[in-house]
């Protein structure tokens, strides 16, 4: 393992964190994902030096890090909102961390696309630019283990898409090893191999992002993942902004997501799927899937269940809406949802 | 005018107040990052110049100058050095408060990018927390060096009145209206005054357009 790290930590009053991780050698990207104060960030802050350990260990590459400074480990750590130095230009930020000469600090830069901005100010740089900066100053140190802290959270909406695809991309030719906090589920999926999820500071599930989306082991998980269908599928016809999908034996409209790819992470919210007894007549519903009922569970205040629509699919109805509907395993049953509640997200990492 | 004095003076705030800086930057940052418990005590000693009488800390200073203590060997009562001891201590809290708000007001997160870049605490201190506190060590500078300017009971216990050594510009202005030279002591007085108003215009005009503050505002609003 590159990295073992067994971190208990304690806070006056508040939260205790209590978390494992392995990191193995090789490229991947561990996603820490769970909601905000779930403890993600001071796992990564404990694994970067910068918060003592109450109990537990840290050890790199078999080399306990007790007592090695934030400065001697080898670690890129990217902060949510980058803190690059407001005193410093973009070349110098970029070539801060060691005396880089002009040509270092260029090819770094030039990699990121971030060449045409080096006498800029940080402050004169856009959202996006300035997450590629602060990734080229971190990259120029060349760390072995990436810490990246909700690297997306600072950007808007329009501008996360397109950086979260660059970033992806980044990981991958990077071949440096990297753990991601978010709480967006979009990221997980896009950018990990490997997802622990957390809530109140403990690890409650760990694997392939699309496992734990699809099959949350604990209320919390399903509870923090917040999506109940993840399944496969693959484009096979795109006309006037409408994609049209194989997602196992059935077919599905969704909104064209563009781009080239045609095989996608194919989710849906169980509160975006609607039951219904027959087939609606008329409906601004796109999807209208016939299927069987497979389970019905209980799930807080609301009724789980699970449909063999073609795929799995899950849908959350309150407990009336189940009951009026005499829901029971083997039933037919029409879910409903829009277009719009299809959400794609390119698989290109698999 | 008497210019011996005003060569006295301006020799005296500017020896002062580049040694405090050489004591109040390494001080502030303690006073800044350090989370010893006991901490506000010695903050407590470094402020105490701004409520003490003058000559209450001029009669201690001279106390321990005197042949009697261990200091009082190295002759420094009544000399210029002398004066300069007093000054520092007397001056002290002008360059220690701005200073130690300034570096307080650091974001930790550009000390702790810093250290992610494995640059060590004393490099980061002059490669991040000074240049972002820049106005702050300008203001704790100039301000002490215009408090020297103007300090009186302290330089009366510790320096006594000995021309051209340890007579200031305020000591020459009392000496005058003892004498009843009110026109001499007009034209000094104006002289500190105006000398004062300058360097106050300086430090809040500088304050006032420091660049990396609107910058630094720019940035969080972007974000």
């Amino acid at each position: 393992m590159l990295l073992i790290a067994d971190i208990e930590k304690r806070f006056e009053g508040r939260l205790r964190v209590e978390a494992s991780i392995r990191i193995p050698y090789g490229p991947s990207t561990t996603i820490l994902f769970g909601p905000s104060g779930a403890g993600k960030t001071t796992v990564l802050r404990c694994i970067a030096g910068l918060e003592k350990l109450n109990a537990g260990r840290i050890v790199f590459d078999g080399k306990d890090w007790a007592n090695v400074g934030p400065q001697r480990r080898p670690i890129g750590f990217l902060f949510q909102d980058y803190a690059l130095f407001p005193h410093l230009r973009v070349s110098e930020n970029i070539g801060y961390a060691a005396k880089h000469s002009a040509e270092s600090v260029k090819t770094i830069a030039s990699m990121l696309k971030v060449d045409d901005v080096l006498n800029q100010w940080p402050a004169e740089l856009s959202g996006g630019q300035q997450q590629r900066v602060a990734l080229a100053r971190v990259l120029a140190r060349k760390p072995r283990l990436l810490l990246l802290d909700e690297p997306l959270s600072a950007l808007d909406a329009a501008m996360r898409d397109h950086v979260r695809s660059e970033l992806a991309h980044l990981l991958r030719t990077l071949g440096i090893p990297a753990i991601v906090v978010t709480h967006d589920w979009v990221d997980a999926l896009t950018l990990g191999d490997q997802m622990l999820v957390m809530s109140s500071g403990r690890v409650l599930q760990v694997g392939p992002p699309q496992e734990v989306f699809t099959r949350p082991q604990h209320p919390e998980v399903a509870a923090a993942v917040g999506v109940e269908t993840v399944v496969t599928g693959r484009i096979r016809r795109r006309e006037g902004g409408i994609a049209l999908l194989d997602v196992g034996s059935a077919q599905l409209v969704a909104a064209d997501p563009g781009g080239e790819e045609s095989d996608f992470y194919v989710c849906v919210r169980g509160e975006d799927v609607t039951l219904e007894k027959g087939r609606a007549e008329q409906s601004s519903a796109r999807n209208h899937l016939r299927g069987t009922v497979l389970q019905i569970a209980i799930a807080g205040v609301l009724t789980k269940v699970t449909i063999d629509a073609g795929f799995e699919l899950v849908a959350l109805v309150t407990r009336q809406a189940a009951a009026d509907l005499e829901l029971s395993k083997g039933a037919e049953i029409f879910a409903v949802f829009k277009a719009s509640a299809v959400h794609l997200i390119p698989k290109a990492h698999a | 005018m008497n210019w011996e004095a005003l060569i006295t003076t301006l020799e005296l705030a500017s020896v002062t107040s580049v040694i405090l800086m050489v004591i109040a930057l390494p001080l502030s940052y303690w006073f800044a990052f350090s989370e010893w418990r006991w901490k506000f005590l010695l903050e407590a000693v470094v402020a105490l110049p701004l409520v003490l009488p003058p000559t209450v800390l001029g009669f201690y200073v001279l106390i321990a100058l005197g042949p009697q203590s261990p200091l009082g060997r190295f002759g420094l009562a009544f000399t210029f050095n002398g004066l300069v001891l007093a000054s520092v201590l007397y001056s002290l809290p002008f360059a220690v408060q701005p200073i130690a708000a300034a570096f307080g007001a650091v974001e930790r997160k550009y000390i702790e990018a810093s250290w992610m870049l494995g640059v060590s605490n004393f490099e980061t201190f002059f490669r991040v927390i000074v240049p972002q506190s820049w106005s702050g060590v300008l203001t704790g500078f100039v301000l002490s060096f215009a408090h020297t300017l103007g300090e009186f009971g302290v330089v009366l216990m510790v320096g006594g009145n000995i021309p051209g050594v340890t007579r200031t510009l305020s000591i020459d202005i009392y000496d005058q209206v003892q004498g009843l030279n009110y026109a001499s002591a007009a034209v000094t007085s104006a002289t500190l005054l105006i000398i004062s108003f300058v360097i106050l215009s300086i430090v809040y005009g500088l304050n006032r357009k420091v660049w990396f503050f609107a910058a630094d505002r720019r940035h969080r609003e972007a974000v």
